[in-house]
């Protein structure tokens, strides 16, 4: 065990964090803001690597590679909005259906203008396309290549907007609808539609950061979405753990889940560096999340023991 | 059709989970006009069909058949949120009013855009928080200090007072109280009842109010309707709920339904 080992490896887990930590700011739109668990976003990470990396392999400018991802996260998002709301499906199991059927899109979007027409994976080698907006090669180096730099304004950048449209007269209406959507109808909101709108914000913003982790590690895979789900909750959840008592504000919130994406991946450097086997990795985050997931609950049980005297209610 | 018909339901039919052990006729023709200023108490027994009523009128469900016209406009057909433009509510349950985790100034501000196009402007304008502290400071509560906490920390009156303030905002064709002082201790339940009974004479507003007190039922507005077995069965007029007390109401029940009223709710409130 080295530590310089482990000092080499942190600026990387700081980007990825950064870049996982867009791809949580979606997940805290559903999962907090709508108050529903999305699970489309296994599927709509890898949709937005898919697209970004066919359309920067074919020449497409990144930024607009990336900007496109966007869109192709807000469609995947529809689906999801319009199996949930126009067809009665429970938002969960909208999801997953999504997210599923967009395992073969994905893998008919790398295949574009292949002879099979599908295609798990597709390299993307900055030595190939220099002009791609991050890339693993520069993050231990202090120039302005460094991704870290330009991850942080695009994180800051976003925080601005989404506190920019959670402010305004539409936004408090999605807010709304996640709150008490009773209340929301009573006011003329219509909640079907609001809930389309978050879960294709929230998804676009998920696709879109799937194409900059496409680019960061110089490939787009078909599988790189799995458990996506679950590293945006850890970053929501370690992020309110921490920062919780402190942020009120509502950037500031968002703030907080950018921090946790980073620290949760700071952690696994540790860990990974204290000798665990990657394998088991998804097996661990699965475990921290159901257990900061459980806290509330258990919170509140405590407290309903204390209040009957200390007898187990019940 | 009269200028003054502010409400006409003709007819209206809802039978809940037809053809299943559970069918349950809720409204079976309920006719009812309301002229514009009618402050309209509504009394009956558990399932008479008096929240059914209210809420076939808001949407939340469509109605088998009939029609609902309100403001001289058919609005049987449209969807819950686009009858909100019309429409001010105040649920039984405190918590159904409002946004619990959004604050009180978020929440008055949603109600004073009820029924308009939500643009990407700001949410809240300086100017009207200045007003919203004003109306607050009207229900004397202390609310109008704290308009930035959340409305999940305020007690059930004084969620059920902002929810009346955010119903009566932007003033309605129609006020909807579904039992709202129901869940609230008695002291409570009678400011927001006073609070209730003001916002509606100053404004001018047609409201219905069910309520499962025969005395306030009496005593509150100008017209009392009694409903049973999904109709309505009596209708007194502001004389003759003048002259009217709970005891010949219970009486007039028994002799127009065949049935006792009288349940231990209702008579020990």
């Amino acid at each position: 065990m080295n530590i310089t080992q482990l000092l080499n490896q942190l600026p990387g887990a700081a980007a990825q964090g950064l870049i996982w930590g867009i791809m949580a700011i979606g997940v805290y739109i559903t999962f907090r803001i709508l108050d529903t668990a999305d699970l489309t976003v296994d599927g709509s990470f890898a949709t937005g690597g898919a697209v970004a990396a066919i359309l920067i392999t074919s020449g497409v400018n990144p930024w607009l590679a990336t900007i496109i991802a966007f869109l192709a996260g807000l469609m995947a998002g529809l689906i999801t909005g319009v199996l949930h709301t126009g067809m009665g499906i429970p938002a969960i199991l909208a999801g997953i259906l999504t997210q599923l059927a967009l395992y073969s899109v994905n893998l008919r979007i790398q295949g574009l203008g292949t002879d099979l027409g599908s295609r798990a994976n597709v390299p993307l080698s900055i030595n190939k396309y220099k002009n791609m907006l991050v890339s693993l090669r520069n993050v231990g180096n202090f120039s302005i290549e460094n991704p870290i730099w330009l991850m942080l304004l695009i994180t800051a950048v976003l925080i601005g907007i989404m506190y920019w449209f959670f402010g305004t007269e539409y936004g408090c209406g999605l807010r709304a609808v996640g709150s008490n959507q009773q209340m929301a109808r009573a006011q003329g909101i219509s909640t079907g539609r609001g809930k389309i709108v978050g879960l294709m914000l929230s998804n676009g913003l998920v696709a879109f950061s799937g194409a900059l982790m496409a680019q960061y590690q110089g490939f787009s895979d078909v599988s790189m979405g799995r458990g996506a789900i679950v590293i945006g909750l850890a970053a929501v959840i370690i992020g309110e753990v921490i920062f919780g008592k402190l942020f009120r504000n509502f950037a500031l919130k968002l703030l907080a889940v950018s921090l946790g994406a980073i620290i949760y991946y700071l952690v696994i450097q540790v860990v990974l560096w204290l000798g665990l086997n990657t394998d088991d990795l998804k097996l661990l985050t699965a475990l921290v999340v159901a257990l900061f997931l459980a806290m509330p609950y258990w919170r509140n049980h405590m407290a309903a023991r204390r209040m009957k005297g200390g007898k187990p209610v019940g | 059709m009269a200028e003054n018909e502010m409400l006409v339901l003709k007819n209206l039919h809802k039978t809940f989970n037809p053809g299943t052990v559970t069918q349950k006729t809720a409204l079976d023709g309920v006719n009812l006009t309301l002229q514009k200023g009618d402050f309209v108490t509504v009394i009956g027994g558990n399932g008479a069909g008096k929240s059914t009523m209210l809420n076939a009128i808001a949407g939340s469900f469509h109605i088998d058949s009939g029609s609902i016209i309100l403001g001289g406009q058919n609005i049987t057909s449209l969807p819950e949120h686009r009858r909100a433009a019309f429409l001010g509510r105040v649920f039984q349950d405190p918590m159904m009013g409002t946004a619990a985790s959004m604050n009180i100034e978020e929440n008055l501000a949603l109600a004073a855009r009820r029924g308009q196009r939500r643009s990407l402007s700001w949410g809240i304008r300086a100017d009207e928080r200045a007003a919203f502290r004003e109306k607050l400071a009207t229900l004397d509560l202390g609310l109008e200090s704290r308009l930035g906490s959340k409305a999940g920390l305020l007690s059930g009156g004084q969620r059920q007072a902002l929810t009346l303030l955010m119903a009566t905002l932007k003033q309605p064709e129609l006020l909807l109280l579904d039992e709202h002082t129901a869940a609230l201790d008695p002291k409570t339940a009678d400011k927001v009842l006073r609070l209730t009974n003001q916002l509606i004479t100053e404004n001018g507003l047609t409201a219905l109010m069910v309520t499962h007190n025969m005395k306030d039922a009496l005593a509150l507005g100008n017209r009392t309707i009694m409903m049973h077995e999904g109709r309505v069965i009596l209708d007194l007029d502001a004389q003759q709920k003048q002259d009217m007390t709970v005891e010949d109401l219970l009486a007039q029940f028994e002799q127009v339904s065949g049935r006792q009223l009288a349940n231990d709710r209702m008579l020990l409130t």
